[in-house]
């Protein structure tokens, strides 16, 4: 699947620090596809993308997910010291359950934040915060 | 010779506001004071363990304060888990004493968190605009998560599992407040309720002000030894029955479950080499950073079955005069939060079992549990302390 991506004029929030691992994650992202790894000897999947597969030390691959899951738990930031999110609050945090099965962090957008439920259906789109770097967000299905 | 692990000394230092100090004055305060309760020289202390991490534009490292103490030390431990570093330093000295790596060990902990940084730690943000991030928090960073934030993620799915509410929740930082009211330091000692914790505002959905723990100044110190050296020193030692500790993740992202922690793995480990069980503590200390760590430590130690603390607290068990009186001392909620608590349950733990609790001791104080919380629930140190060694 390739999903959404939203540009902006001027990213301002905090940017990845691109690492061996994570370059293939944030640039995937980039171009609408969110990833994360399987292991090719047990199976286990995992979020964030490691070195290792975390279950059995193996060599993990990487699996693109279908991005749809649902709310697992959230969080409406209510108050934030540092700028550019204190211009956006409230705003919601939640762990979003992935199709797959790995839980995988995010924010909440494209609605009310008082309106935001666990078990709340939510799907994958992205924002390009750099060439090589794509922000995974999330909004109701 | 008898090389049970006693803890023999306890240092405050100045809490909850202490603009004069910096952090490593707190450290040196708090060890001084320490020292002086044990009734050792200092000459005595071979083991030297701090976390560092005070904050600030300080550096407090465990070789730099070796140094600056000039311990010569045949034992150094830096173990950083965030606020539950002092538990699990009681473990790893409990390990040391035993096997005579050191004699006579001194733990240390200083920080001007609040006169340096202000309240900054909770809401204030970690993450900056344009800032590059490096690590697992790259995976996070971008989208404005507080400290409080990771919590209320907790307390969320909480009630969403078992139905605990805001109200409980509440009961227990008016428990801990009506402690803090015994406490003439304490930094929050005006008398509250848990309308006047409801009606405080939200500062991350469901948690409230009024759920969340102080921030301030403050340092602490404790002197472990073998049961044979403390024959000789003033105070009555208190004994390490047990302590163990346990991670489940760092970054909250990675938290696996949400309404449980280590201490799962951990609290059975502890009563195990205490031989002993629940209902034979008679007070807990816990790290209290906000109401929900309170509860799923509860009950994640086992001290009520996973969903029941809700109903638990809200009978009262908590609060003075309960089953398990928690936090003494008025807590972090309460009394002092100056960014790793953690040593200070162990302070509070040893004072209350040589019944110098003043007003808020607890009768026939025999065995006390301390568990810290480090990160986002994500260490958990257990430590069991008590009068007399089986």
């Amino acid at each position: 699947m390739t999903a959404e991506v939203r540009t902006v004029e001027e990213w301002t929030k905090p940017l990845p620090q691109l690492d061996g691992v994570s370059t293939e994650y944030w640039q995937a992202a980039s171009e609408g596809r969110l990833l994360i790894q399987q292991c090719p000897k047990c199976g286990h999947k995992q979020w964030y993308p490691r070195a290792l597969c975390t279950a059995c030390a193996a060599d993990p691959e990487w699996l693109e997910c279908s991005g749809r899951g649902e709310i697992h738990t959230f969080t409406v930031v209510r108050q934030y010291g540092a700028k550019p999110f204190r211009d956006e609050l409230p705003y919601v945090i939640a762990m979003v359950q992935l199709e797959e099965g790995p839980m995988i962090m995010g924010a909440v957008t494209d609605i009310d934040p008082d309106a935001v439920r666990i078990g709340m259906a939510v799907e994958v789109y992205f924002v390009k915060a750099a060439d090589d770097v794509g922000i995974p967000y999330w909004r109701p299905v | 010779m008898d090389r049970t692990p006693v803890i023999v000394g306890i240092g405050l230092s100045e809490y909850p506001v202490a603009p004069d100090l910096d952090g490593v004055q707190h450290h040196v305060l708090a060890a001084q004071r320490a020292i002086a309760d044990a009734g050792i020289e200092k000459s005595m202390i071979d083991g030297y363990v701090n976390a560092g991490g005070g904050g600030g534009m300080m550096v407090d490292d465990a070789v730099t304060m070796a140094e600056y103490l000039r311990i010569d030390h045949k034992y150094i431990d830096g173990t950083m888990t965030g606020g539950s570093s002092f538990e699990f330093h009681v473990q790893h000295l409990a390990a040391a004493i035993r096997d005579g790596l050191c004699d006579t060990a001194l733990v240390t902990y200083g920080s001007d968190q609040l006169s340096r940084m202000g309240r900054r730690l909770g809401t204030g943000g970690f993450q900056r605009a344009g800032q590059r991030v490096a690590g697992p928090i790259q995976y996070e960073a971008a989208y404005g998560n507080s400290l409080v934030g990771s919590y209320a993620m907790h307390a969320m799915r909480h009630m969403h599992e078992y139905g605990t509410t805001s109200e409980q929740l509440a009961e227990i930082a008016v428990g801990i407040r009506e402690f803090a009211m015994l406490n003439p330091k304490a930094m929050y000692r005006d008398p509250m309720t848990v309308d006047d914790v409801l009606n405080s505002r939200m500062i991350a959905d469901p948690l409230h002000k009024l759920d969340c723990c102080a921030i301030t100044d403050g340092g602490g110190a404790f002197v472990i030894t073998t049961a044979e050296r403390a024959k000789d020193l003033p105070q009555d030692s208190i004994y390490v029955l047990g302590a163990a500790g346990g991670q489940t993740h760092w970054n909250v992202s990675q938290q696996p479950d949400f309404t449980t922690s280590a201490g799962a793995k951990a609290a059975p480990i502890a009563f195990g080499q205490a031989g002993l069980t629940h209902d034979d503590v008679d007070m807990l200390m816990f790290y209290d950073s906000f109401t929900i760590t309170c509860l799923i430590l509860l009950e994640s130690l086992g001290f009520v079955k996973p969903g029941e603390g809700g109903p638990f607290v809200a009978e009262g068990n908590l609060k003075r005069g309960g089953k398990w009186p928690l936090n003494t001392d008025g807590g972090g909620l309460s009394s002092n939060h100056p960014g790793m608590r953690g040593i200070f349950l162990i302070i509070e733990a040893v004072r209350q079992l040589r019944g110098q609790g003043g007003e808020s001791q607890v009768p026939d104080c025999e065995v006390a549990l301390a568990a810290g919380s480090g990160g986002w629930l994500s260490c958990i140190g257990v430590a069991i302390l008590g009068r007399s060694h089986p």
